[in-house]
């Protein structure tokens, strides 16, 4: 992956999409081959994991939000603890993103009293204020209401261009045709087919890729 | 029946003296349940710590939890109470309430870390994925993330010990301390009237009510934020 680049995966559930975002946050225990983040071997003996996922912002399905916190405090807890920021720094850069991102009014609320969307866009927050080289989004509108989706869908938008790399797993894939700079196709663990969204949504060369596609454009979600 | 068991003049002879004794039942569980609360929480950590390195630890908290559910309390009590006095060792304190309170220690730590253990158990591993995910080390997640949570869904159960824990000073009498069910004793056996017993039953019951209320005034809003957020 390029810096600046935005790479969606699609495929079926179970293809393996989830998987690979938690390897690359070594949330997953890696088995066999390398991986490299920017230069660095991350499966390599001995390396920080703490200092490696600092850099690595990841957003899940299920927001994760931490309950008993507050909007604020859940997007101040990591920068503060994890990077030593005061708290004070903290909370001008949550405050910021809160801003910049439409949620500077919940700031004192707690998870339960927001939407899945606002929700999953403090999720997002949470993430950015650790200042990551990388974002990875791993179905972050699956578990939202339809139509809660495009504000989601809007935050990650604007993160793409303001040149955040990301690798996002999505079924969406109108929303993975227009933002991708590439697409990935993942069938049983593997990348079976890659490129240009243009080639693999109106193209594609595999017939699996072509067959998924197919159902998806079936149930109308294409 | 309702002179032995029901004289309201005993009732009102006794109570005074039994009041008393009972701020030594007091003293006893406010001491106790103050160290319990940290001990179990160490004990609880302890035995959840991952890895092979960690081994020989978890066990030492299996096996302390494991005896120390299962002897009998009124046993580690006279154990104690009778037996380090009687070693006559230098520094060791001879005072039958400090070894009660350090049985009751002993006993409800590993009660009450089995109900911390459920509590961090019942915290959903996304939640310290999430944490770790963000960069936290693995006692930080525990410190800001897990415990919190798991510390606020056990307050009920915990209690709950606590409630049994108040009621088993009363077994710190038989090794000698005036407390409140001594002292029903000692009065029953000046004029055989059981009333004195009620009297020190009154006084149990009276302390252990406004706690349980107070528990759920405490809890209430948690559950209510814990339901409606979203935790798988």
């Amino acid at each position: 992956m390029a810096e600046h680049e935005v790479v969606c995966l699609i495929g079926a559930s179970g293809s393996g999409k989830s998987t690979l975002l938690r390897c690359l946050n070594l949330l997953e225990p890696v088995d066999a081959g390398r991986i490299a983040v920017a230069g660095e071997e991350i499966t390599a003996r001995g390396v920080d994991v703490n200092r490696l996922r600092r850099r690595i912002g990841i957003v899940f399905q299920s927001y994760n939000l931490f309950p008993h916190m507050s909007v604020l405090r859940n997007v101040t807890l990591a920068p503060q603890k994890a990077l030593g920021l005061s708290l004070r720094d903290a909370e001008a850069r949550a405050g910021e993103l809160l801003e910049r991102f439409g949620l500077a009014e919940k700031r004192d609320d707690f998870p339960d009293r927001l939407s899945g969307g606002q929700q999953q866009r403090v999720a997002i927050v949470r993430a950015l204020a650790m200042q990551p080289d990388l974002m990875l989004l791993d179905e972050v509108t699956s578990a939202l209401d339809p139509e809660l989706v495009a504000e989601v869908l809007n935050v990650i938008r604007e993160l793409a261009e303001g040149g955040m790399t990301m690798l996002i797993a999505t079924h969406e894939m109108g929303f993975a045709r227009d933002i991708a700079s590439r697409v990935c196709f993942l069938d049983e663990g593997v990348i079976l087919e890659q490129g240009p969204p243009a080639q693999i949504f109106s193209a594609p060369a595999e017939p699996r890729t072509r067959q998924f596609l197919d159902r998806i454009i079936e149930a109308g979600r294409l | 029946m309702r002179t032995a068991f029901f004289n309201w003049e005993a009732y009102k002879r006794s109570f005074p003296a039994i009041s008393r004794a009972f701020l030594l039942n007091v003293k006893i569980f406010s001491i106790a349940e103050a160290i319990i609360l940290v001990t179990a929480l160490v004990l609880a950590v302890l035995r959840g710590l991952p890895g092979p390195v960690f081994f020989p630890i978890r066990m030492l908290a299996i096996a302390y939890a494991d005896f120390f559910r299962g002897v009998p309390t009124i046993l580690v009590i006279a154990l104690l109470a009778f037996g380090a006095p009687a070693l006559q060792l230098e520094h060791v304190p001879t005072s039958t309430t400090f070894w009660g309170i350090t049985a009751l220690v002993l006993i409800y730590t590993a009660y009450v870390s089995e109900v911390y253990r459920a509590g961090i158990e019942s915290v959903h591993p996304s939640q310290e994925a999430a944490a770790r995910s963000l960069g936290l080390t693995r006692s930080s997640a525990l410190v800001h993330v897990v415990l919190p949570q798991a510390v606020r869904r056990v307050i009920p159960p915990l209690l709950n010990d606590f409630i049994g824990l108040q009621k088993d000073t009363a077994l710190v009498g038989i090794a000698g301390s005036v407390e409140a069910f001594k002292q029903a004793q000692i009065e029953v056996s000046a004029d055989f009237n059981f009333t004195h017993y009620l009297v020190a039953a009154s006084l149990f019951v009276a302390i252990t009510i406004p706690l349980a209320r107070f528990t759920d005034w405490l809890v209430a809003p948690d559950r209510r934020r814990r339901q409606a957020g979203r935790l798988v």
